[in-house]
């Protein structure tokens, strides 16, 4: 795993490379022999030697990829225990395994084929527009996470707690609508309202547990939590409104977004894909920016690492918790914004947000709270987003299966000792995702 | 609250006591009340008739007259507290105030309602806000076994899901409503164990492990309802229901009687449990070290109490309650659906911090949220102006206002989701 962020508190690989060796020395296992003494503590060992030491380590990387194996596992043993069939064939394992071992791996195997065929490439695909579907997929889903994402990694750096993500996108994605609907303005203009909007919707929900957090001191988590309800019931009652709801229709739907306020999709009409992505990779360098290379974000993370600590150093604490608050919002209402402006609706409906907003607390978790591992994290969610959706329509498994392997990797990741304890990994520096967190109301 | 906020919140000293600031808001209500209510109030009788329908012995009021009546009187509480209060008649005159808002409120919504059904049938109203509050009940006091003995339990959510889901499946397949009650406190207690382990062994956050085990829970309960329940609902989601059993001689009591004593087994677990808990921790030893633990882990540790082993079974206990909480879902009324606590869970959490961590307090938190939930029904059924999604909003709301110290000092114990080390 590269380092994305130079100016992160993170361990340089030498350090880990010691650390490594370190653990070496105290178990003593058979290779220990074989390692070649380092002459002094400071030399470095050859690059492939480090890439080995490191590979079994418990390295963020490593127990990354370990974590989605046994997720994947345990939702292998998930379908077996849900599939009637399958199960009946382990009542007789004793007497013919080859037959509960075969439906298994058929089961599994056909299940998790669809999952990839959905969210990367199905070699069977014919056409350009066939076998790039996938990824376009992959990719509508990976934009608006990335922003709920790095809406969560921006406040967690800051030592706030922002579970609001899903309020925060309700009330973008409601601001966005009104927006592309209710203003009649040129293309392109419209479009940047719209977006724009969206943020401001965000950051007025994010502004609110921030500023009771600066001046009452009230936990964010309970607010945001509160918030993110009154959130969604604001957006049931809104849709239902005179000049809101969707005249021709009965149900709790809106007028759908004018096409002059929607993202315009980059591989043809065909492909889902739209201009959201873009946003998305700029979102995260301009985070990766404030966090590591502005003042602000300086001040962040002096105030998420000690807020006592940096008050003495002369940084208003309440300033600083506000705004990351408002960044925050204006993040979650973007990525909100995303649900409407982008292609996979065009109106309100109650659930026009889905989960993206619990979704972006794991996926900010995995990706370690950093802007760009923040990025490769809502990639993989979006894959298994769109692959799950295949692996329903193709193999009859629910959807559901998905939220339990992203709870399911988030779990492990954040327990890395218990990943290095299965797997029996080397000790290196854990996978560090307590700090600035693990504090009460 | 964490020690970092201390020194954040400004000490409330001066002529702005926190008396004189509810004072001030209250004063504003009961204007609202007395002006708006009874401006738009009717001239029809509003009659709270004391059955479930408009028949019977029942308060009868002026429309317009109640409205404006009740209001002066949240109107007068609020001036008393402006005028500086003494301290111990604040709670006093703080629920005179709130009740005289409310009536004076349902003055101007039942006299404003439909002809014919200007009566609010106050058994119905009373006897729907104990069973929607029931839930809260339940998952409150997992929050209250919790976090009184330092463990954030965010995951209340997912206990009452897992609960409720596997007190359908179990019960369902054994046909026997009492294998369903336990298998839903055992499933409770699986997520339990997993905040437990996570949290306790591994030291993740607490937050952080609730939260993804709500999503767990959604995940893994929804995949199996889909795969297993919906395929076969004969076989996996028709478990047998608990009966209602009445108390003879306590259900004649009027109002009250059919509320509490017409329950099934759910309703008196969960108000016994209220009353078990609170003596449990206020007057036991286990209580004592259960507060202690959530106070100062190292001091109880000092004097010999074993701090993660008392955390581990508190953890454990909240899910049993929390499962069976979820169990009087599917064992009582409905059969298991997709995601069928929407939300409830975070109400619970709600309850848990207004009531402020005491288990008598989440019983009246979760009361007032039920009645909340019951009135948009009511509100609902009489074409009210009044969106029922505000009324919804109303616990989330109120719980925003606790915490931000309008409505008391609310307080979470000070070990409240750290992980103890011992060293």
């Amino acid at each position: 795993m590269t380092n994305p962020n130079p100016g992160s508190p993170d361990k340089e690989p030498a350090t880990e490379a010691q650390a490594a060796q370190n653990a070496l020395g105290n178990a003593e296992r058979a290779e220990t022999a074989t390692t070649p003494k380092q002459p002094t503590p400071e030399g470095r060992p050859s690059l492939g030697r480090l890439f080995l030491d490191n590979l079994w380590a418990a390295n963020t990387f490593t127990v990354t990829v370990l974590s989605l194996v046994l997720a994947m596992v345990v939702g292998a043993i998930l379908m077996i225990v849900s599939d009637p069939e399958v199960l009946a064939t382990y009542s007789y394992i004793t007497a013919r395994p080859s037959d509960a071992i075969n439906s298994s791996w058929t089961l599994v195997s056909e299940a998790y084929g669809n999952l990839f065929k959905g969210a990367v490439f199905d070699p069977d695909a014919v056409g350009f527009t066939a076998a790039l579907s996938p990824i376009s997929e992959t990719l509508t889903y990976t934009a608006p996470l990335v922003f709920t994402g790095l809406s969560v990694a921006l406040a967690f750096r800051g030592g706030l707690f922002n579970i609001g993500a899903q309020g925060q996108a309700t009330m973008g994605v409601i601001l966005a609508a009104l927006a592309g609907f209710l203003l009649p303005l040129p293309p392109g203009l419209h479009l940047l309202v719209a977006v724009l909007a969206g943020a401001l919707g965000g950051a007025i929900w994010g502004f609110i547990p921030g500023i009771l957090k600066a001046r009452t001191g009230a936990h964010e988590v309970i607010n945001t939590i509160m918030l993110n309800y009154i959130a969604t019931y604001f957006l049931t009652w809104i849709i239902v409104q005179n000049g809101i709801q969707d005249p021709n229709r009965t149900d709790a739907i809106s007028k759908p977004v004018d096409a002059s306020a929607q993202l315009p999709r980059l591989l043809g009409d065909n492909l889902r894909v739209h201009a959201g992505i873009i946003l998305a990779v700029l979102a995260t360098w301009a985070v990766a920016w404030l966090l590591n290379r502005s003042t602000l974000g300086f001040e962040l993370r002096a105030v998420g690492a000690n807020p006592d600590a940096a008050r003495t150093a002369g940084i208003s604490v309440t300033r600083t918790y506000i705004l990351i608050m408002v960044f925050a919002g204006v993040l979650a209402g973007l990525g909100g914004s995303q649900m409407v402006l982008g292609t996979t609706a065009a109106a309100l409906t109650p659930l026009v947000v889905a989960q993206i907003g619990f979704d972006g607390i794991l996926v900010a978790l995995l990706g370690r709270v950093k802007p760009w591992g923040v990025a490769l994290a809502a990639l993989l969610f979006g894959a298994l987003q769109a692959g799950g959706n295949r692996m329903q329509s193709y193999s009859g498994i629910s959807l559901e299966l998905v939220t339990v392997l992203q709870a399911l990797i988030v779990i492990f990741i954040a327990a890395p000792a218990l990943v290095k304890a299965i797997f029996q990994l080397r000790a290196a520096r854990a996978a560090r995702l307590q700090t600035s967190l693990a504090k009460g109301w | 609250m964490a020690v970092d906020n201390v020194a954040v919140a400004p000490v409330d000293e001066g002529f702005w006591t926190r008396t004189r600031k509810v004072g001030l808001v209250l004063t504003a209500l009961g204007l609202l009340a007395a002006v708006l209510f009874g401006a738009l109030a009717t001239d029809q009788q509003a009659r709270f008739t004391l059955s479930e329908d408009a028949a019977g012995a029942a308060l009868a009021v002026n429309g317009t007259l109640g409205a404006i009546l009740f209001g002066v009187v949240a109107l007068a509480a609020g001036v008393a507290m402006l005028a500086g209060l003494p301290k111990r008649w604040f709670t006093l005159v703080l629920t005179a105030g709130l009740v005289g808002f409310v009536l004076s409120f349902l003055c101007w919504q039942v006299s404003a309602a439909p002809a014919g059904q200007n009566f609010m049938p106050l058994v119905n109203v009373v006897r729907g806000t104990f069973i929607l509050a029931l839930p809260l009940i339940f998952g409150a006091l997992a929050g209250v076994l919790c976090e009184r003995s330092g463990v954030v339990n965010v995951a209340i959510e997912g206990q009452l899901l897992m609960g409720a889901f596997s007190g359908a499946l179990f019960g369902s397949i054994t046909g026997n409503v009492w294998v369903g009650l336990v298998a839903a406190a055992i499933g409770g207690a699986f997520i339990s164990l997993l905040l437990a382990v996570f949290a306790i062994r591994y030291l993740v956050d607490q937050v952080v492990m609730g939260i993804v085990l709500n999503l767990l829970a959604v995940g893994v309960t929804g995949f199996l309802y889909e795969r297993l329940m919906q395929t076969d609902a004969e076989r996996y989601n028709s478990a047998p229901r608990f009966s209602s059993w009445e108390i003879p001689l306590l259900s004649d009591i009027p109002l009250i009687g059919p509320a509490l004593f017409r329950g099934n087994i759910f309703l008196y677990l969960g108000l016994l449990l209220v009353l078990v808990i609170h003596i449990a921790l206020f007057r036991t030893r286990w209580g004592l070290r259960t507060r202690s633990v959530g106070e100062h882990p190292t001091a109880a540790d000092t004097l010999g109490v074993k701090v993660l082993r008392l955390r581990y079974r508190n953890v454990l206990l909240a899910g049993v309650v929390a499962g069976i909480g979820g169990a009087s879902y599917t064992l009582a009324l409905f059969s298991f659906t997709k995601n069928m606590i929407g939300g409830k869970g975070f109400i619970a959490l709600a309850a848990l911090i207004f009531g402020r961590w005491s288990p008598t307090g989440a019983l009246l938190a979760a009361l007032f949220f039920g009645f909340a939930d019951q009135l948009a029904t009511y509100l609902g059924a009489i074409n009210s102006t009044i969106p029922s999604q505000f009324l919804a909003m109303l616990p989330y709301l109120a719980t925003i206002l606790a915490v931000a110290g309008l409505v008391g000092k609310v307080r979470a114990p000070a070990a409240d989701g750290k992980p103890y080390i011992k060293g």
